[in-house]
């Protein structure tokens, strides 16, 4: 067989969970502020990945060549739609369903995801097909001995990192952070302390929806491809994920993240069959064995 | 409208007949055409589908987002038996006897099913056992896709076709009276007290497992059954037909209608599927005649619109949670 | 009397916070039983742990002999144990009739089969049904309000149409948990007596939870005061209201 858990493997895992994770945190940022699944955040890392390839081509003639200031462009404008999406779809569809039956925001949210990947797939000049994402930045194989890889796991890795990094500062110690902690342990005692519910959790939705654009760059840059229906997998493994390392936790998002990277790619090298299979599996373990997830918190219900 | 629930069986066979001779008799004198005749047949399964997926989701309050699951493993079990080991055509003798043989075998396969799904929502609630339904969902149609003995992702062709309007008519009335006769009993009410509050219900007595699982079972039953008609109505079985976005269309449906209510279901699931028909060809023809490059996706844009509109203004569909009183004949007694 | 429940050295943790200690109690039968204490002291706790809501980190419960103890609510409940919610429990969007007929369905025998073919026997079991629950709302004066869905009531009538329920899986024992809650001078009288009616009439023991204490010196004829999931005094209604222990719980150090 040879070992499946050779180095190539685990860079390969740490890439591919390393976009996970930004999605991840996305859907783990809006469950623990307010308890819901949002089905449709694999569609902003979607709309990330075509609003970058978009940006680029509009933006090449102008900066050709330049290729530091496309990569800055790209990377903004995969955050900005991303965020904006996911503020638009907070707005117009989440937020008058608050303090209706959960229920209703689940189904209303596979109504918005099944929307944007049916629009997106319509509209004439994007189209069901896939698209063939440009190389922004020239591909170089570095080769480190024990594996061989290219600048684009840099990339992605580092990105990821320094995003998440920036997220653990702005919730830790920002005024926004503190406010989006005390939303998400009891809204109506943030309320009494004059904290603006709706604004905090429109900005918990814009940066989990900029983290899910940036992740679809990403995977476009990487696997140059993007097509309409591109986030439904990875948007579920991703919500897996999530739920693996604690839904509502931020570094178990990370962890989860992580974590299924590496066992998505290792058992792919093992059989393909297996790889497809492999999230549901953890998905199943987890709900059954600990559903709280590996840093969740277990919740008492007053009876 | 005739309230399904509360009307007694005499007077519903008689409304069903009297519906059943009126489209046959359009049928057979070319009033109506062929197509529009499919269309009603496909009404009629989409009715089984959505009635039974309220059994799960409306009555017994569990939400399940992977019903054409069940529907897959009715039309694949049925279509195997029919085509591939029986190898039967529609006008051989007894055909129709084993055929409908198969059918039920394709609902009590998808039953077993619906029974091992029914656990795991022993234990989750809400989001969680959406999530794991839709998995299990997904996991039956990839299943059906890798097994190539059933023709894996280019599906099971050549199914004989032995579903007709009578066959369909039929099955979607029984498939009413059984579970209409179910909700207005002892053991719906034990099912509705589990939706609305499942801790109280328990500490009344009730065996909520049983209640679960039973729901899932006879819930995956009906839709078994649906799928065999399915298969044996368009001639083919393929995984893509029992994806998750199919399961969402028969919970718009329900939705649409009203959830909990067996008129509503029956009243959305036409509705939708006229209305679904009546969008691609409209869409077609816009396309066609302004040249405009319109595809078929726009169908499931208004669709998925459609979902968003629902459960912002009418969460409780067309007959809200409960059926219309409008014609109250008497309960079972 | 013998006594109908009881609770032997009966410990719980919710993960490292003591709920309940070393705590030991019997009702006899057809006693009215009262359980109070100041608020977070473990009361409603005690019930979730009698009716299997939970299941005691240590400790018994045996009820009429038996041993209950972990056993699953709706086991517990068809042995003979009802109950009532602190915060009600109703089928909101089902009648009052149905609420009731829903708590006497474990009595039936008819099985799906047999209620989906509407057999002879299962008719006469629906009739059957429909009658007895109609009597118990009668017999809580909600007769009017058969057909309408719970959630249009009125709280003072939720909570008798709760009681009812409780009735009506036939118990040997009802927990009820602060009936009087949010009930207004009439409507408290008229509870204090419906529940010695039912003692009486149905002949159930009574074991209530109670910060009423109108209620609580006007019935009961046994108490037992808990504070942090331990007794601090029990007896009859009299005494038990003069012992400072109890004053202290309640009032605190200064007001004993």
């Amino acid at each position: 067989m040879g070992s499946i858990f050779n180095a190539q493997q685990i860079v390969n895992g740490l890439q591919v969970g390393s976009i996970y994770a930004l999605i991840a945190l996305g859907y783990t940022m809006v469950y623990g502020i307010v308890r819901l699944i949002n089905f449709a955040h694999g569609d902003f890392y979607m709309i990330g990945a075509y609003a970058s390839y978009g940006a680029f081509f509009l933006f090449n003639a102008f900066f050709a060549g330049k290729t530091g200031i496309l990569a800055f462009i790209v990377l903004v404008a995969s955050m900005l739609a991303g965020g904006l999406i996911a503020m638009l779809a907070n707005r117009l569809a989440y937020r008058p369903l608050r303090y209706k039956p959960k229920l209703s925001s689940l189904i209303t949210a596979i109504g918005v995801s099944m929307f944007l990947e049916y629009f997106f797939s319509a509209l004439p000049m994007i189209g069901p097909s896939y698209r063939s994402f440009p190389d922004i930045l020239p591909r170089v194989e570095i080769n480190l001995g024990i594996a061989t890889i290219s600048n684009y796991v840099i990339i992605d890795i580092a990105v990821a990192a320094v995003l998440m990094v920036g997220l653990t500062i702005l919730v830790r110690y920002s005024v926004l952070g503190k406010a989006m902690r005390a939303v998400s342990q009891d809204k109506d005692a943030a309320r009494l302390m004059g904290i603006d519910i709706e604004k905090v959790i429109g900005y918990t939705f814009m940066i989990g929806g900029a983290f899910a654009g940036v992740a679809g760059l990403l995977a476009g840059m990487t696997y140059p491809r993007i097509f309409p229906y591109m986030g439904i997998q990875p948007g579920l493994k991703a919500f897996i994920a999530a739920v693996l390392g604690g839904i509502g936790s931020i570094p178990g998002a990370v962890l989860g993240a992580y974590i299924m990277g590496l066992a998505e790619t290792f058992a792919s090298a093992y059989n393909s069959l297996i790889g497809e299979g492999i999230a549901f599996a953890i998905l199943i373990l987890v709900l059954l064995i600990r559903p709280r997830g590996l840093l969740g918190e277990k919740t008492a219900d007053k009876i | 409208m005739p309230n399904l629930k509360t009307i007694k069986l005499p007077k519903l066979l008689i409304f069903a007949a009297v519906l059943y001779a009126a489209i046959e008799i359009l049928y057979k004198t070319d009033l109506m055409n062929g197509y529009i005749l499919h269309i009603i047949n496909q009404s009629l399964i989409y009715v089984i589908l959505a009635v039974s997926l309220n059994l799960i989701n409306g009555i017994t309050g569990q939400f399940s987002l992977g019903h054409m699951g069940f529907a897959g493993v009715g039309a694949y079990v049925s279509g195997t038996l029919t085509t591939l080991i029986f190898k039967l055509s529609p006008s051989a003798p007894g055909g129709m006897l084993v055929f409908i043989a198969s059918i039920v075998a394709g609902g009590i396969a998808a039953a077993i099913i619906g029974f091992l799904i029914g656990f795991p929502s022993l234990r989750l609630k809400g989001d969680y056992l959406a999530i794991v339904t839709l998995g299990f969902g997904e996991i039956i149609r990839t299943v059906f896709n890798n097994i190539d003995y059933v023709g894996g992702p280019r599906g099971l062709l050549g199914i004989p076709k032995f579903s007709n309007f009578t066959v369909i008519f039929v099955a979607a009335f029984l498939t009413i009276v059984i579970i209409r006769n179910l909700i207005e009993s002892s053991h719906g009410r034990a099912m509705l007290s589990i939706r609305e509050n499942e801790l109280a219900a328990e500490l009344v007595g009730i065996d909520t497992t049983k209640y679960k699982v039973l729901a899932f079972s006879i819930g995956a039953f009906f839709a078994g059954i649906a799928g065999g008609l399915f298969a044996h109505l368009l001639q083919l079985a393929h995984p893509t037909q029992f994806g998750f976005i199919k399961s969402v269309e028969v919970l718009i449906m329900i939705y649409a209608g009203g959830v909990g209510s067996i008129t509503g279901s029956t009243v959305a699931a036409f509705a939708l599927t006229f209305l679904s028909e009546g969008l691609r060809l409209g869409i077609r023809f816009v396309a066609d005649t302004t040249g405009l490059p319109i595809g078929g996706e726009w169908r499931m844009v208004i669709y998925s619109l459609l979902l968003i509109f629902i459960m912002l203004f009418r969460t409780e569909g067309l007959m809200g949670t409960k059926e219309s009183r409008l014609i109250k004949i008497g309960e079972a007694d | 009397m013998s006594a109908q429940l009881s609770i032997q050295g009966m410990t719980h943790y919710f993960g490292g916070l003591r709920a309940v200690s070393n705590f030991s109690f019997d009702v006899p039968q057809g006693a009215i039983y009262g359980l109070i204490g100041p608020n977070g002291s473990g009361k409603t706790t005690t019930f979730n742990l009698i009716t299997g809501i939970y299941n005691p980190t240590e400790g018994k419960v045996l009820f009429e002999g038996k041993d209950i103890t972990g056993m699953k609510p709706y086991k517990i409940v068809r042995s003979g144990i009802a109950r009532t919610f602190q915060n009600l429990r109703i089928f909101s969007n089902l009648t009052a009739l149905d609420n009731i007929r829903i708590a006497r369905h474990y009595t039936t025998k008819s099985g799906i089969a047999s209620s989906i073919l509407r057999l002879p026997s299962f008719m006469n079991e629906e009739k059957t049904v429909k009658r007895e629950s109609a009597a118990l709302l009668d017999l809580m004066h909600l007769s009017s309000r058969a057909n309408e869905e719970a959630k249009n009531l009125p709280y003072g009538e939720l909570r008798r149409l709760e009681i009812a329920r409780a009735l009506a899986t036939k118990p040997k024992l009802i927990l009820l948990d602060e009936p009087a809650a949010g009930m207004n001078p009439k409507e408290v009288e008229e509870l204090m007596s419906l529940i010695v009616r039912i003692r009486d009439e149905f002949k159930v023991t009574i074991f209530l939870i109670e910060h009423h204490m109108k209620v609580v010196m006007g019935i009961c004829e046994y108490i037992k005061v808990i504070d942090f999931g331990e007794t601090i005094a029990e007896g009859i209604p009299d005494l038990v209201g003069k012992d400072p222990k109890v004053l202290e719980a309640y009032l605190g150090k200064r007001g004993a």
